[in-house]
């Protein structure tokens, strides 16, 4: 899909600043005790990256943001940088930031053009340069024809796009985002997803991006941080998160995975529940995962393979997804073409490439048990 | 919506149709005549009253002879208690809304020890009748009052405000703010903390986000409490009757009439005409709030 962004105007040519995060914790108090929101963080956002932080409710993303923004102070000892300029005890309205909202923010006793001039009205910009840069910002996010609109006269996406505009036009150091898509609906949320991440490389600004959707943070973080309870449980490309996944629950949490206990190991092949897999895998884990699309519907005839039977099937449009029972604690996962036809009861053989299988070394092996029935049917989510 | 479903059926919903027709008419009517009582109620003890009392405002005044409302109109003692009335009222509805409206965000976003027992005390005087809170004022500004006693102490001289213009205005303040913090804190406690947020983020500093967020997200509110304190203080009759001021309200002026020269035009005649004043007050400040809560929405 391309862009509906028009060419950028000359609003963001500053130097990207590096944000850095020391020791930044943050515990509230409440009234059954301390709670701890975040543990003591190290982070670093380099110049130009956009970061996201990913995670469910209450792991502390939204809390970190906050912390960069100035909205949030960090416990003592914390520290935010910007660039060599120390900015912990700087408030949100000094640190020369752009902040977009779930729920837009906009000002609603001002029209589309005013909000987007608020920033630079109150920098004291002139009515001529707030005027100029309001279009160059308007074109930018195609708004053109609604300046003088009520806010409460658009729609949705355009909300946001006004709040995007209003967000860039002071030229902030750092952007930051908290779940901007959240609130719109699925065709428009993907239209939007892929005009910022266009926006955001061109622009080159360094950017922040907290969101639970992993699709969008995939789809927009050069890096992602994968936040758990309160720490960063994972930080890496987006392809290190998705095929190298730290622990259970970043593998859990970003798509979907097959778990396999190693009951013993052959010549060239290791036995698990129902069958075995081709690997010659040497380390001692004794759990090993896959991916459901990596795992490959083969012919009765194949040597070493997992047999099982199909006990549910969910039709997912461009594939389908096979509940596989195999006699193990949690059925298989298994993405085919969805023109195969399966039926409930077929029985299936399986089988999984020996460079798809992969362990994980992280410190939380097990994932949440009760996670086991939803994480199977909104596993593509 | 029933109708057009039933029709879509094909042969034998059009049969069934008029029978659903005339069961919903006759639904109509019962609901009609549910009202009855309502409407006799309203007939009884609103209409009828008030279209008498607006007639006998057009009756003879009885000191002058003329028609009640030309009276009112064209005497100086009657349009200045009109005016001092309503100039009173307003200045006690700006000056509560403003007194209020700082109060009421402060307490709708600041949490501290007390604040609940503090809330419930400022609640309190509206328990009050008005005379209750013209003794409250006596006591305060009267000639034994506190302020005359700190005066004798000072400045060998009763400060004393009880009786005055001022007492009216303190003890009409008093009744009204605790309504306008109400209202207030609802408003606040409604309005979107993330607004201040993202005009904080585009560098706006505490007064700024003051004035282009707070004051206009609680603007309706604030239109609406207003217009109510206005017209409760135009109809205060319990406070001025009990600090006996030598201005004349117009409800002491309706009273006055009434009781002791049994002038009833002029009183009928003031009486609409106050009701007037503040039914157009509320009338406008409905239109200024819904103008305002339509930008808010």
């Amino acid at each position: 899909m391309k862009s509906t962004f028009a060419t950028l105007p000359q609003v963001a040519h500053r130097e990207p600043v590096r944000i850095r995060l020391r020791q930044c914790a943050r515990t509230f108090a409440g009234r059954q005790g301390q709670h701890t929101a975040l543990h003591p963080l190290d982070l670093a956002v380099e110049p130009g990256e956009t970061l996201v932080l990913l995670g469910p409710s209450g792991c502390g993303k939204t809390t970190t943001l906050r912390i960069i923004s100035g909205l949030e102070q960090p416990d003592a000892g914390g520290e935010v940088w910007f660039g060599d300029e120390q900015v912990t005890h700087l408030p949100i309205e000094k640190r020369d930031v752009g902040m977009v909202f779930q729920n837009y923010a906009l000002f609603p006793n001002m029209n589309v053009a005013a909000n987007i001039g608020y920033g630079l009205k109150i920098r004291g910009y002139s009515a001529e340069v707030i005027r100029q840069r309001t279009g160059e910002m308007v074109d930018m996010v195609h708004l053109q024809g609604l300046e003088q609109r009520a806010i409460h006269e658009l729609s949705g996406g355009q909300k946001q796009r006004v709040a995007l505009a209003r967000a860039m036009a002071v030229q902030p150091r750092v952007l930051l985002f908290d779940e901007p898509l959240a609130a719109l609906d699925a065709k428009l949320r993907d239209r939007l997803r892929i005009d910022i991440g266009q926006l955001l490389r061109q622009l080159g600004i360094t950017a922040v991006y907290v969101t639970h959707d992993q699709a969008e943070a995939m789809a927009l973080g050069d890096r992602i941080a994968v936040m758990e309870k309160g720490r960063i449980a994972q930080l890496g490309t987006p392809q290190q998160i998705y095929h190298q996944p730290a622990t259970a629950f970043v593998a859990d949490f970003i798509g979907t995975v097959n778990r396999f206990a190693i009951l013993g190991r052959g010549q060239g092949s290791l036995q698990v529940t129902g069958g075995g897999l081709p690997s010659d895998y040497q380390g001692d884990a004794s759990l090993l995962y896959c991916r459901p699309e990596d795992v490959r519907i083969c012919t009765d005839d194949e040597p070493v393979a997992v047999r099982g039977r199909v006990i549910q099937r969910f039709f997912l449009g461009q594939s389908q997804r096979l509940l596989v029972d195999t006699g193990a604690a949690e059925p298989l996962q298994v993405d085919s073409s969805s023109r195969q036809h399966w039926q409930v009861g077929d029985a299936i053989s399986l089988s999984v490439p020996a460079d798809a299988l992969f362990a994980i070394t992280g410190n939380q092996t097990q994932p949440h048990a009760g996670e086991k029935a939803e994480s199977a049917a909104g596993s593509s989510t | 919506m029933s109708q057009s479903l039933l029709t879509t059926g094909g042969q034998p919903a059009s049969r069934a149709a008029p029978s659903a027709q005339a069961r919903r008419h006759h639904g109509k009517w019962l609901a009609h005549w549910a009202l009855a009582p309502a409407l006799a109620f309203f007939l009884a003890f609103w209409l009828l009253p008030f279209v008498q009392l607006m007639v006998m405002g057009a009756g003879a005044d009885s000191s002058s002879g003329e028609p009640g409302y030309w009276a009112v109109l064209t005497h100086r003692q009657y349009l200045f208690s009109l005016l001092v009335t309503v100039l009173l009222s307003l200045a006690v509805a700006v000056l509560a809304v403003v007194i209020a409206a700082i109060c009421g965000c402060f307490l709708a976003r600041n949490h501290f020890f007390g604040r609940s027992l503090l809330l419930s005390m400022l609640t309190f005087p509206l328990a009050f009748p008005g005379v209750v809170v013209g003794f409250l004022v006596i006591m305060l500004g009267g000639r034994q009052g506190l302020s005359a006693q700190l005066g004798q102490l000072l400045a060998s001289e009763r400060w004393t405000f009880a009786y005055s213009l001022t007492g009216l205005f303190i003890g009409y303040l008093y009744f009204s703010i605790p309504r306008v913090i109400m209202t207030v804190m609802a408003a606040c406690e409604k309005l979107d903390t993330s607004l201040e947020e993202a005009a904080r983020s585009l560098g706006a500093n505490s007064w700024r986000v003051i004035a282009d967020v707070l004051i206009p997200g609680i603007r309706p509110a604030l239109i609406s409490t207003g217009a109510i304190c206005f017209a409760t203080s135009m109809g205060a009759f319990g406070t001025a009757f009990t600090l006996g001021t030598r201005i004349n309200v117009v409800p002491m002026a309706i009273y006055g009439e009434f009781t002791n020269y049994a002038n009833f035009a002029m009183s009928a005649a003031l009486s609409v005409l106050l009701g007037a004043v503040t039914w157009l007050a509320l009338a406008m400040a409905r239109r200024l709030s819904a103008d305002a809560s339509l930008g808010g929405a």
